[in-house]
């Protein structure tokens, strides 16, 4: 064996370690690049619609209930699961609430919390049987999608139930109030030729993508020290510059609108949270291995059933969320609230650059890859391209990611 | 005679890997060719080039083969041109017969309706060939790895071989099935079927092979032929390593201490047929600082026996205790074994010891991500230090410790189990065949940090198949038949023949 620098004649070892770098990273610079090309088309075809404040903000809340769900979702994946009840999870979820608001009067907050824990053992209570009892993940979670289809409809009576108090509604439809001085506010709305600025938002964009330089330069450096295969330079400033600059363009975006939106912030606080979860802690660790090599995971002395159990207890509370945040959006619960919902988000966390097989995934690709069905959902249906099409269109998007990353797989052995 | 195939100036490169640097290889129509070189060489790369896993255009170079410039596109390719490859991880169907897996992808069938009759007449045909009576239609499964090996071969005869190829054959095989299998190719031989095995072990390779080509870091170094002279190993050794090796086993000071594990009346049942006790009331201690081995016959239950230790992975209705250091202790799962002192590495390491898709460093830290983490969160710094700091110690060749495990050579990848489990700091380390598939000079690697483990005070428990190994190693030899303890030699006592004679009187 030798080292590939030490035969590096003839040809130029910086284009070859581009190259030799994109091969390796293609998934994660496509999808991104996808992500912005879907965005570019729809901003033209829809004459500049899709990227009004108004827009974006939508596009925020409609998605943020898909988002939310892909980060319990992906963590089942990578630990060799799958979980298909999370849409009739989350519709169960919203009627509950709905029951227990509308017809029994009980608060707000306790029936956040209570929603938020029957979801937890929703979760526990499938993930005991695939956890301890070895039952595959698809048909546990297949019967326990059918059993709360059928109990949000019994909980219901058929039924919409609705509508929700204020404060309950904020959950989804509120937005953050400005804490600067409206007259900076105004200031910069003059400077800037539009109507009104909200200064929080635009701060906290600005703050986020000074975040993000300075996290992403430290790790840099850091992968220098210890000799990690490196990034090129352009691809570094070309992949950190474009995000820092959406970030800021898209909270500008919503500045100019109603500012930041209640669930802008539980999505990236909890976005921010499972991405540390993941790639930092002993216990994110530990689901990777799990679902790479069971056997030697467990050889290994890490607590496979209990993780497997974990993960589908958060998987549970995550639809429990996002179920409370799509009945506040719509202000009802209706029998069919997160019919087939489950496809969606399981599509995101595959788009994302998860692997069927378990061990592989990211946080940051399920929920880049939730924006982009996102994206296509509502780019489409601003065109007016009917629901037949949209289908269709979303189907083959998921089927060209896969096969995408399995030719890039084959193409690096 | 005439060279059946000629490989020229083969270049492979991988990410990062040059695997191949200009190789060059001839073999005669009609010989045994036997290719060595340490972990990592390139060995199974060359092959895989030759057998179309790695198709024409993903390499440079030539491949000449029956008089003609060879571009196999793909496995299928090769096979049509007689060229057969058996691979280094057996790649049998586990849940089918023996019939079903000879003629899988070439069933004999008409308009794909199987032809029964006919494929257990050639089966059993087959079979006879290879020295194997078992029925056709019996599962995989239910065979030994010596016997699936066998069945490989079949299913290479059963297609027209004319150049076998065979890498680390014998890796997995007791000593009697080796034997057999090396009968076997010395028939095939005078059959007219041209072979190519490439194997760690030098005395089998003295034994069956016509040429010997040595490759080290991804080129040739010699070639020699046997027929001429008979080539001594340690010819070979210095071309493997480039230099002579005067002794296969470190030297030790060989001094035991207290007692720190005993394991008392251990009974265990198999897992699937709970009347069936496979571990017969095993007694066993290891000294501080003690190499204790355990010989016997694949199929003896030492794994069997190591397994049930450590966590309970094996087998049910266990009963028996633990002590270390004179304390009882529960080993009842595999997080408390480890906590209790022991680690145990695998002799499968791919489906047992490796996350495969995994860096090598993720790999290392695996079984003590407390070594590495505050509180729950991961130290990446330490994490990589600590795992070059492996590297570097057990001499792992590797461009670099983020590599995925999947891409190191088989050796290398036994060499990050081991250092999975030197990280976890254990006090008794159970080492289940730890040196199969591993050449030479990383045998000796691996020796001088088992002696090193001794020389702090660790205990080990190694299980081998391979007798010289025990020998050159052990302090003290227990002899394991059928499940029960039958024997036990001090290193003084001890050589081949006592060990065999306790087996086979038992
Ligand atoms: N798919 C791959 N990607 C990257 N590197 C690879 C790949 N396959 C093999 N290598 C590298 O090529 C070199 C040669 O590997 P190979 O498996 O041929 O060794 P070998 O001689 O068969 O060793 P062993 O005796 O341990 O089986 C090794 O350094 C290995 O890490
Ligand atoms: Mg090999």
């Amino acid at each position: 064996m030798a080292l590939a620098e030490q035969r590096d004649e003839g040809m130029a070892p910086e284009s070859r370690g581009v190259m030799d770098y994109l091969v390796h990273n293609m998934r994660e610079y496509g999808l991104l690049v996808a992500l912005i090309l879907v965005m570019v088309f729809f901003q033209i075809v829809t004459d500049g619609t899709l990227l009004r404040p108004v827009n974006v903000t939508n596009l925020l809340l409609q998605n943020s209930y898909i988002v939310i769900m892909a980060l319990g979702m992906l963590i089942v994946i990578v630990s060799g699961n799958i979980d298909l009840s999370v849409g009739s999870v989350m519709g169960f979820i919203g009627a509950l609430a709905a029951v227990m608001i509308v017809e029994w009067g009980a608060p707000t907050l306790v029936t956040a919390v209570a929603c938020l824990v029957a979801g937890g053992i929703i979760g526990g209570m499938q993930g005991y049987w695939i956890a301890y009892w070895k039952i595959p993940s698809f048909i546990v979670t297949l019967a326990g999608m059918l059993v709360f289809r059928g109990a949000s409809l019994w909980l219901l009576e058929g039924q919409s139930l609705g509508p929700f108090p204020r404060e309950f509604q904020l959950i989804a439809n509120g937005f953050v109030p400005d804490i600067f001085p409206a007259a900076w506010g105004a200031g910069l709305a003059e400077l800037l030729g539009v109507r009104n600025v909200n200064v929080l938002a635009l701060a906290t964009g600005l703050i986020a993508a000074g975040l993000i330089l300075w996290m992403e330069t430290k790790s840099r450096a850091q992968n220098r020290a210890y000799g990690m295969e490196q990034e090129p330079y352009s691809f570094f400033l070309a992949r950190v510059g474009i995000t820092c600059l959406a970030l800021i363009f898209i909270l500008y975006k919503l500045s100019t609108f109603r500012g930041l939106p209640n669930v802008l912030i539980t999505m990236g606080v909890l976005t921010i949270i499972y991405a540390f979860f993941t790639a930092r802690t002993t216990t994110g660790r530990r689901i990777y291995a799990l679902g790479g090599n069971e056997k030697a995971a467990k050889l290994s002395g890490i607590r496979t059933e209990r993780l497997t159990f974990l993960a589908f207890v958060n998987m549970g509370v995550l639809a429990a969320a996002a179920g409370m945040v799509f009945a506040a959006r719509l202000n009802s619960a209706t029998p069919k609230a997160g019919f087939a919902l489950e496809l969606d988000v399981i599509a995101a966390v595959f788009i994302g650059g998860a692997s069927m097989s378990g061990g592989v995934g990211k946080i940051v690709g399920a929920v880049v890859g939730a924006f982009l069905m996102g994206v296509l959902n509502n780019g489409m249906s601003i065109m007016g391209i009917g629901i037949d099409y949209q289908q269709v269109i979303k189907g083959l998007v998921l089927l060209a990611a896969v096969i995408f990353d399995v030719y890039n797989k084959s193409r690096q052995a | 005679m005439t060279a059946l195939l000629e490989m020229r100036a083969i270049t492979k490169t991988f990410p990062g890997v040059k695997a191949l640097d200009t190789v060059n290889l001839t073999v005669r129509e009609g010989e045994i060719h036997a290719l060595v070189g340490e972990n990592g060489a390139g060995k199974s790369t060359l092959m895989k080039v030759l057998s179309g896993v790695y198709p024409a255009g993903t390499y440079e170079g030539e491949i000449h083969y029956a008089g003609q410039l060879a571009q196999f596109t793909d496995i299928a390719d090769s096979e049509k041109r007689g060229v057969i490859i058996i691979h280094q991880e057996l790649a049998l169907v586990p849940q089918l017969s023996i019939a079903e897996n000879l003629f899988l992808g070439n069933e004999r069938a008409r308009a794909g309706i199987i032809n029964w009759r006919e494929t257990n007449r050639r089966t059993e045909e087959l079979l006879k060939k290879v020295g194997l009576s078992d029925p056709p239609s019996a599962k995989v499964d239910k065979l030994g790895v010596g016997k699936q090996q066998l069945v490989e071969i079949a299913k290479a005869l059963s297609k027209e071989v004319r150049l076998l190829i065979l890498d680390e054959p014998t890796a997995a095989l007791s000593e009697s099935d080796s034997q057999a299998l090396l009968d076997l190719m010395l028939e095939l031989k005078e059959q007219g079927v041209t072979q190519i095995i490439i194997s760690h072990k030098l005395n089998e390779v003295r034994r069956v092979a016509d040429t010997v080509t040595v490759i080290r870091d991804g080129s040739t170094v010699s070639t020699m032929d046997a027929r001429a002279n008979p080539i001594t190993e340690d010819a070979i050794v210095r071309d493997m390593v480039g230099r002579s090796m005067a002794d296969r086993y470190p030297e030790r000071q060989r001094r035991a201490g207290d007692r720190l594990m005993e394991v008392r009346n251990w009974n265990v049942f198999h897992p699937l047929h709970s009347d069936r006790q496979v571990i017969h009331d095993v007694n066993l201690t290891v000294r501080a600082g003690e190499v204790v081995g355990i010989a016997g016959l694949m199929g003896a239950g030492r794994t069997e026996l190591a397994m049930s230790i450590f966590g309970r992975s094996w087998g049910q209705k266990i009963t028996g205790s633990v002590e270390m250091k004179g304390r009882e202790v529960d080993v009842s799962t595999v997080p408390r074994a480890i906590d209790a002192g022991l680690a145990y590495v695998t002799e499968d390491r791919k489906s047992l010891g490796l996350v495969l898709d995994e860096p090598i460093q993720t790999n290392i830290t695996m079984a003590n991500l407390a070594g590495v983490s505050q509180g729950g969160i991961l130290n990446d710094k330490a994490e990589t230090r600590v795992a070059e700091d492996y590297r570097r110690q057990l001499n792992i060749r590797t461009p670099g410790v983020f590599q995925k495990v999947v891409n190191l050579s088989g050796g290398n990848q036994q060499k990050v189990v081991l250092s999975k489990w030197l990280f976890a700091g254990p006090e008794v380390l159970i080492l289940d065949e730890p040196t199969r598939g591993i050449d030479v000079g990383a045998k000796f690697e691996i020796y001088g940090i088992i002696n090193e483990l001794s020389a702090q005070g660790k205990g080990v428990l190694m299980i081998s198949s391979e007798m010289p190994e025990l020998l050159g190693m052990c302090d003290r030899i227990y002899v394991m038949n059928e499940g029960a303890f039958v024997g036990e030699l001090t290193a003084g006592e001890a050589s081949q023949e006592r060990i065999m004679s306790l087996i086979v009187t038992d």
